[in-house]
Formats: C-alpha cells, structure tokens, sequence
C-alpha cells in the first residue's frame, strides 16, 4: 500500500551567520490513505519547520537531506512551478491563523471559486456554486449570505471552516494542518474538530494534524508522533499512547495538561528546563538535561528509533535507552 | 551598540561613512594647508585649471580667487546648513509628533491641522519673506530651512508614536504610575530612535540639496560667501571655458548627497533589523 | 463585604456604540484567588483594565477598601498604582525592548521608591530576580535575547517588586508551551502565598484555573453570567454556557462530546439564547439577572432552578 505521504531521513538545516542550525534532524515517517497522523512538539520541536518542508514551503537558504514524496512524487528540490500543479489542490493545506490565510480585500466567494478556477480550469459560475456546496459541506450557517462576506466580517471560527472548505474543494487526497485551532476559543475549537472528524471519514482524507496541544490531536489522530528538538522521540496509536507513554519526555508532557477531572494539584507539574536549542551539537539523548529517569548512557550515546512490535501500523516507535514500562 | 558593529559588516555604508568623513576632515582642516583664502584675487592666476601652480590646487575661478578653499568653504557650509537645519528640524519634530502622537484625540487634530497648514505654505516665499524682513544672514537661513524641515519628521514622529501607544509595554509602564511626561521620555522616545535616526540622515542630503538651489538662484549665501550651490551657478556659467569651476563643487556635492544616502540606507537596515527582533 | 480589597458594581464600558461589559458586579477579598474565565470577546481583558482604570468605564462604581477609585483625581490614582498590578498575555510585547531587564524591573523604584541609591536599587532588582528564579546577572540582557517564559518572570518581578495588594494575570501562560506554564503558575502561587497578594487569574483554559483559584468568575459577551467557588462550579455549575465550556474542554480520558447546540449570538433577552437547547419564553426578551444559588454560588439564568447539568 502506497503512502500518500511519505517522508525519509529528513534533515532540515539553516546557516546563519556562522552557526548551523538543524531544526529537524532525520525524521522519517509515512502517511496512509485516509489515516490520521497527529505530530506533537513544542516551541523548538522542528514541527513547524517539517510542515513547511512537507509543502515544499523552505525558504530557498534551507538546506535539505533525505526525502519527501506525496504520492510517490518528491517535493524537495522543486521548482515552485511544479509544486503549485499539487498543492492547493491535492496536496492542501490549511495554517494556523485564519485571519492573515484569507486575502481581506476578496469575498470569501471569489477566494474560494478562484481555487476552482485556477486548478480544476472550471467557469466562475460553476466554481461558485462549487464553492456553495463545499460550504454547506463544512457546516457553516448562513453559506449563501457568506460567500458575498468579507473576511473580517466572519469570527474566527467561521473563517477557520471556509479555510477547510477551500482546502476540500479540489479533493486533495492529503491534507496538513497546522495548530488549526490554537487561535480559536474552546467552544470553537471543538466543533472544528468534530468537523475534521465528519469530513475525514465522508470523504476518506488522510490527514497531518500539528499541534502542540496532546488534546487537540488525540481527538483527532490515529496515531501520533512526538517530537523534540528536531527529532521524532515516540510513535504510537492513540490509544496506545494514551494507556501508557513510553518516552519519559512524552509521559511528562502528559502529565503537564491539566485536567478537569481527577484530584487537584497543589503545584502544577512541569518541565524544567527548557528545549535545547537547535543550533546545539551535545552529544546524547536531548531530553537528557530534563529527564527524571536519566542514567549515565543517555548523556553520552543518543538513542536512536528504535520499533518494538511487529510493524505496521500499529507499531510502537521510542527513542529512549530505558523507555518507561507500559 | 551592536548596531555599529553590524553596520560595519555593510561594505557601502562603511564606505560612504569613510567618503564622509573624508570630506568633513578635508573641508575643516584643509584650508590650513592651503596657502590661499577665499576672497584673494590673484590675477596671474585667472582661471587657471587645477594644478600646482601657486597652491591653486583645484584651479581659479574667472575672477583668480583659488577654487580650493572656496570649495572646501561651500562644504563647510553645506554641512554646517545640513546639521544645525537638521538639528532644528529634529528637535522640533520630535517633540510636536510625539506630543500630537500621544496625547490623541483634539489636541492630536488641531496639532496636525497646523502642521497641515504650514506644510501648504510655498517654502520659498517663506524664505524669501524672511530674507526681505531680516537681510541676508547665513544662520537666519538656516532655522528657514529648519523650521520647515520639521514637518515630515513631525508626521514620522506621530504615526510611530500613534502605533508604539498601543504597544502593551506602554500600557505596563502607565499601569506601574509612570507620568504622561516620564513614559513620552522613557519608553516612547527611545522606541523612535530607529525612524528618526534614518529619516534624519535621510533628510540631511535633502536640506543641502535645498540650500543649494536657493543658493543657486541667488536666495542663499551671498558673496563673498560661497556654498555649493553658489559655486555650482558659477560653474555652470563657465562650463564650456573653465569646466573645473563646474565639476569641482559639483562631485564634491553629489559625493556628499550620495554618501548621505548610503549610510541612511545602512543605518535602516540595522535598526529595522534590530526592531523587528526586538518586537 | 465591607472588608473586601475591591469591590466592582455594576460596571459598563462602552467603545463607542458597543457595550463591551455591562452590570459587572462582583468583590475581591485581600489575599484570595479569583479566576476570570471567558472566550475571546467576552470582555474579560476589558475588565482588567477598567479594574486599573486603564479604560474609563462608562458608569459602575469601583471600591478599593472602601475608597471611591473613580473619584481618584490622576495624581492620586497614579500613586495608588503601586498597590494593584497587571501581567500580560504576551510576555516580550509587555517589556520596553529598549530597556534592560534590570531597569525594566527598577521602573517601580524609580517611580515610587525615589529616595532609593541606585545601588541599593540594584540590590532589590537582584534579590527579585532571584525571587522569580531567575539569576541576578540577567539584569544586563535584553527582551529580545531572553524566551517568553524567562520575560515572563521579568514581568512578574517587575509587577511584584513593590508587593502590591492585587495582581491581575491576564492569560500569563496561554503563550508559552505545557511542559513550562507550571513554572509561572507555581511561582504565582508561591509569591501570592508568600505576600498575601490577592490574585485575579483572567484564562480561557478552564481546567488550569480548576488548579489555580479559589473562586471563579464566568463572563460571556460582557456579563457576568456565573459566580461560584471553585468546587461548585466544577462539579455543578449551572449555566448552560459555563457547562458548554466544560464540555468543549479536550479530555484526554474521553472524546469529544457534542458541543452546544449550533446559533448564534442574540442581541436581546439572554445573549446565549442562540445557543442553549434550553432556552425559552423569557429568555428571548428578558435579560437574566445574576441570582443566588447558594450564599456563594450566583448564576445568570432564568431556568437555573429547572435544569441540572451532569
């Protein structure tokens, strides 16, 4: 089974000035059709920079290594021009703030008719009522009225689910969001995810959400990769991780989130520390500074990733020397 | 500041900051190196080319006074108009911007209305009206030129201030009991430094540029002065006899305007790139 | 409620036509914890501010231990700042990127503590450093080098420094990362403890104030629709809204459950008619007052008695 997706040994650094900087350090993973992928990182993850790079979105003084290919076809070192024939329209997108996504001057209804027009070459009349129908698609109230709106005069939620639709209307096989719901208020943010949980099993899109809210994505992901400081240190079903995190970092982070059932806290767990930076070149684990369960091994030899399982899809991935028992 | 040191990576502009001070040291210490003033008529030397003859270095002009110190004359005028009119023009701008930029609502609408007003009035008939009034005074044409110089920067000044006012760190110093007067000081001038610094440097080369066309016209310094400008009339007078009259004072102006600008062009590059991190 | 620190009644900002909080009453007492939860919109950062008087509220009354803030001419309101303090949501935007961290903090001295030498200024710049955690060699950095938790911190120290009586947090973690936010909100709670600060914590994340406050204030579209202690809220409030927000919260344990019901926003009667499944008659034109529950449980709705939320 061909991946949609698939990404291999990839390696992301910046050169400024005289430092290098990796942000993301040989991550390799693959997306199916219709599987759900959740990547979880913090600020200095390398998520978002994976993001850009999966879209082919680098900056041109980024330098690259290892591959990408979405529908066996590579991204990295591509023109533009050969990129913009997949995304936007196979390969969608959507980000996180979905005031400065939609262009303020244009009616929700010409920016989403002229992704019809531009990529499927259909008239505007027939791009309009497509863009109608993708509206009603995502649930949002109102879609004749709205498609004569301007950006600013929709909430953000709102504007969050015309973002969906545009990224739908072409019937991309492969859609990546980034912290899609980060900006929106609770509320909001839930019936968004109930939306990509409706639209992903009606039309069968496989999908990589990017967060670094757990929540967000476990109520979305069927399996989920954890990263810090540029590489992926777990991966694992949802189900799996939620039973029982492998890697200290990832049980740490779980306990972080505060909940509101169960017994109140008295100080609120976390982290010390904080992220390395990613210009940094220690050798072992990067957790290792953070890490309560840390032994002499994980300062001086990295753990790489390593499976425990059979493989597939429900193989369990940790890059850890003394991974916590399940 | 680091700004000077990353200002020093940009080879332009540390080399027009050479070329700059080059000129600055030529047109203060020069003439005492050169044995001639700027009013002598020599007459074995009328109009004679830039050579060695008689410490005539750059040449005479048509009436034998030696071109060297007259050049380096104009320059000094040409600087001395752009830094004190750019004095002026800063000092006052600021403050009124900041002011208008701050305080909002009506006092911020009559502060600009007046600026609007004044910025409608013809530069120079303003100047010419003074002249009229208080004669040909080199410093009275200076605060002219100063005094009208002020209004953009005072428009600068105020659209800065307007969107630094709603920065959260404003709102944190008035919540800490900072006075009106202590926050304009202390947390809103500071944070202008980067626009006023670039515009300044950018408006210097424009004020000597306009010192030199009112002086070209006849408006300005007066003989037996000579600025630039006035040596540039001179010149373009005798170009086909005695070119050198012509493009002595007039690569010496361009070589000033064009390092000006440079070195704006540079100092805008390091403090943006300063306020984009630091925002 | 005579003792109270702060007591607001009835509040009203306006921003031209729009009324960004209406009849906000509610009272603060010395020491205590109040969490301030509300979407984006809700007016709870406006609240903030019109507490401080950074905004001039339209009427209401503002009370601080029994004093008449309102009547404060500038003078006076100025040196009364030092006793109620903010922090901010984003943490290098609240600091002068012109200023080093140590006279960012000093700033209180210098305005208020004048008498000080600069050198014994410095000794209580370092000391609150450290206090936050922070070590006193970062007095000579600046914003722009230093991460979001550690400038947070700077704002701490800097709102702390002259241990003022009330300290507004408006959303102080909601920009930094998970595995950090315990770290300020620890250092909240020690400070707050240590100093008898009373605290009003202004989230939209439920579920960190359920850790944080003791009490906990509800505002939707500029009411305050929901007041109760801590435990009541959570396990019975009962405004349909404070119980949707509850709902919407991501649990790691369960799904999602189904959020309420789909509308929109009404401009008579009850703001959340458009939204509540419960809505009825007099919700459609009548706008709830805040009534009691208990003695320390108020709620904004006219069908409290009749719904219960699981």
């Amino acid at each position: 089974m061909t991946a949609v997706l698939a990404v291999d040994g990839l390696h992301v650094g910046f050169r400024s000035g005289n430092e290098t900087i990796d942000a993301v350090r040989n991550v390799s993973l693959s997306v199916a059709a219709a599987e759900c992928v959740g990547i979880v990182g913090e600020s200095g993850s390398g998520k978002t920079v994976m993001f850009l790079a999966a879209m082919g979105l680098l900056p041109k003084h980024a330098h690259t290594d290892g591959r990408i290919r979405f529908e066996g076809i590579d991204i990295l070192g591509r023109t533009s021009r050969e990129l913009n024939q997949v995304r936007g329209s196979r390969l969608a997108m959507i980000f996180q703030d979905p005031m400065t996504s939609l262009t303020p001057h244009l009616t929700i209804g010409t920016q989403l008719a002229e992704v019809l027009v531009c990529h499927a070459r259909l008239p505007w009349r027939d791009a309009r009522l497509a863009a109608l129908d993708m509206l009603e698609r995502v649930r949002l109230p109102q879609p004749a009225r709205r498609l004569k709106q301007y950006p600013h005069e929709l909430s953000g939620g709102m504007r969050q689910r015309v973002l969906i639709a545009m990224s739908l209307l072409c019937k991309p096989s492969l859609l990546i969001a980034d912290e899609p719901t980060t900006a929106l208020d609770v509320t909001v943010q839930a019936e968004i995810i109930l939306l990509l949980r409706t639209l992903r099993a009606e039309l069968k899109l496989a999908t990589i959400l990017i967060s670094h809210d757990l929540g967000v994505v476990a109520g979305l992901a069927d399996r989920i990769a954890v990263m810090y400081a540029g590489r992926i240190v777990e991966s694992a079903t949802t189900a799996g991780l939620l039973r029982g995190a492998l890697h200290p970092y990832t049980a740490a982070l779980l306990d972080c989130v505060p909940h509101l059932k169960g017994p109140r806290w008295d100080r609120m767990p976390f982290i010390p520390g904080s992220a390395p930076s990613a210009s940094s070149r220690e050798p072992g684990c990067a957790f290792a500074p953070r890490c309560a369960a840390v032994r002499e091994r994980c300062r001086s030899e990295r753990p790489l990733l390593g499976a425990l399982g059979a493989g597939g899809p429900t193989e369990r991935q940790v890059a850890c020397h003394f991974p916590l028992a399940t | 500041m680091n700004a000077g040191r990353r200002l020093s990576a940009n080879p332009a502009a540390l080399g027009a900051l050479v070329v700059l001070g080059a000129l600055v040291l030529l047109a203060v210490f020069g003439p005492l190196a050169s044995p001639n003033d700027i009013e002598t008529l020599d007459w074995n030397h009328v109009a004679t080319p830039p050579g060695l003859a008689a410490g005539h270095w750059f040449g005479t002009d048509r009436l034998g006074r030696d071109l060297f110190a007259r050049a380096l004359e104009g320059t000094r005028t040409s600087l001395a108009v752009g830094l004190l009119a750019s004095l002026i023009s800063v000092s006052v701008g600021v403050g009124f911007g900041a002011l208008a930029g701050y305080s909002g609502g009506r006092t911020d609408q009559l502060m600009m209305r007046l600026i609007e007003v004044l910025s409608g009035l013809p530069l120079i008939f303003f100047v010419i009206f003074l002249t009229v009034i208080f004669g040909h005074n080199r410093y009275l044409l200076f605060l002219a030129i100063g005094a009208v110089g002020w209004l953009t920067m005072a428009r600068i000044v105020r659209g800065q201030t307007l969107s630094i006012r709603r920065r959260e760190y404003i709102e944190a110093a008035v919540a800490s009991g900072a006075t009106t007067a202590r926050i304009l000081v202390k947390h809103v001038a500071p944070n202008l430094l980067g626009p006023v610094v670039v515009y300044a440097t950018l408006t210097v080369p424009q004020i000597i540029l306009f010192e030199s066309f009112l002086s070209f016209l006849g408006l300005g310094i007066q003989e037996p002065h000579a600025s630039l400008g006035t040596l540039i009339a001179e010149g373009a007078a005798e170009m086909d006899a005695a070119s050198w009259i012509l493009w002595v004072p007039g690569t010496i102006l361009a070589a000033l305007l064009l390092s000006l600008h440079i070195l704006g062009d540079g100092l805008r590059d390091v403090l943006d790139v300063r306020e984009r991190e630091s925002s | 409620m005579s003792d109270a620190l702060l007591e607001v009644r009835k509040l009203e900002v306006r921003f031209g036509g729009f009324t960004a909080l209406e009849d906000v009453t509610f009272h603060l007492q010395p020491g205590e914890s109040v969490g301030l939860v509300g979407e984006s919109g809700s007016g709870k950062s406006t609240l903030a501010r019109a507490i401080l008087r950074l905004i001039p509220p339209a009427s209401g009354e503002l009370v601080w231990s029994g004093d008449n803030m309102l009547a404060w001419p500038a003078r006076e309101l100025r040196r009364r700042r030092r006793d109620m303090q903010i922090i901010f949501q984003d943490p290098h935007a609240s600091l002068n990127p012109r200023l080093s961290v140590g006279d960012t903090i000093a700033e209180p001295l210098k305005i208020f503590s004048g008498e000080l030498s600069a050198s014994e200024r410095q000794a209580r710049v370092s000391e609150m450093l450290e206090r936050v955690g922070l070590s006193a060699a970062m007095a000579e950095r600046y914003p722009h080098e230093l991460s979001g938790g550690q400038c947070q911190r700077i704002g701490i120290a800097r709102a702390m420094i002259l241990r003022p009586r009330l300290l507004i947090c408006d959303e102080p973690v909601s920009s930094l990362d998970a595995s950090i936010q315990g770290q300020i909100v620890n250092l909240l709670a020690d400070l707050q403890r240590e100093w008898g600060t009373a605290v009003l914590f202004i989230s939209h994340n439920l579920a960190l104030v359920r850790h944080l406050c003791q009490r906990v204030l509800v505002i939707y579209r500029g009411r305050l629709i929901e007041i109760a202690s801590r435990d009541a809220l959570f396990a019975a409030p009962r405004h349909p809204y404070t119980h949707a927000l509850l709902a919407a919260v991501p649990d790691l344990t369960r799904g999602f459950e189904a959020p309420a019901v789909w509308g929109q926003d009404a401009s008579w009667g009850c703001a959340y008619h458009g939204r509540c499944r419960h809505a009825q008659g007099l919700c459609l034109t009548t706008v709830p007052p805040l009534q009691p529950v208990d003695p320390h449980h108020e709620v904004a709705c006219h069908r409290w008695h009749e719904v219960v939320y699981s």
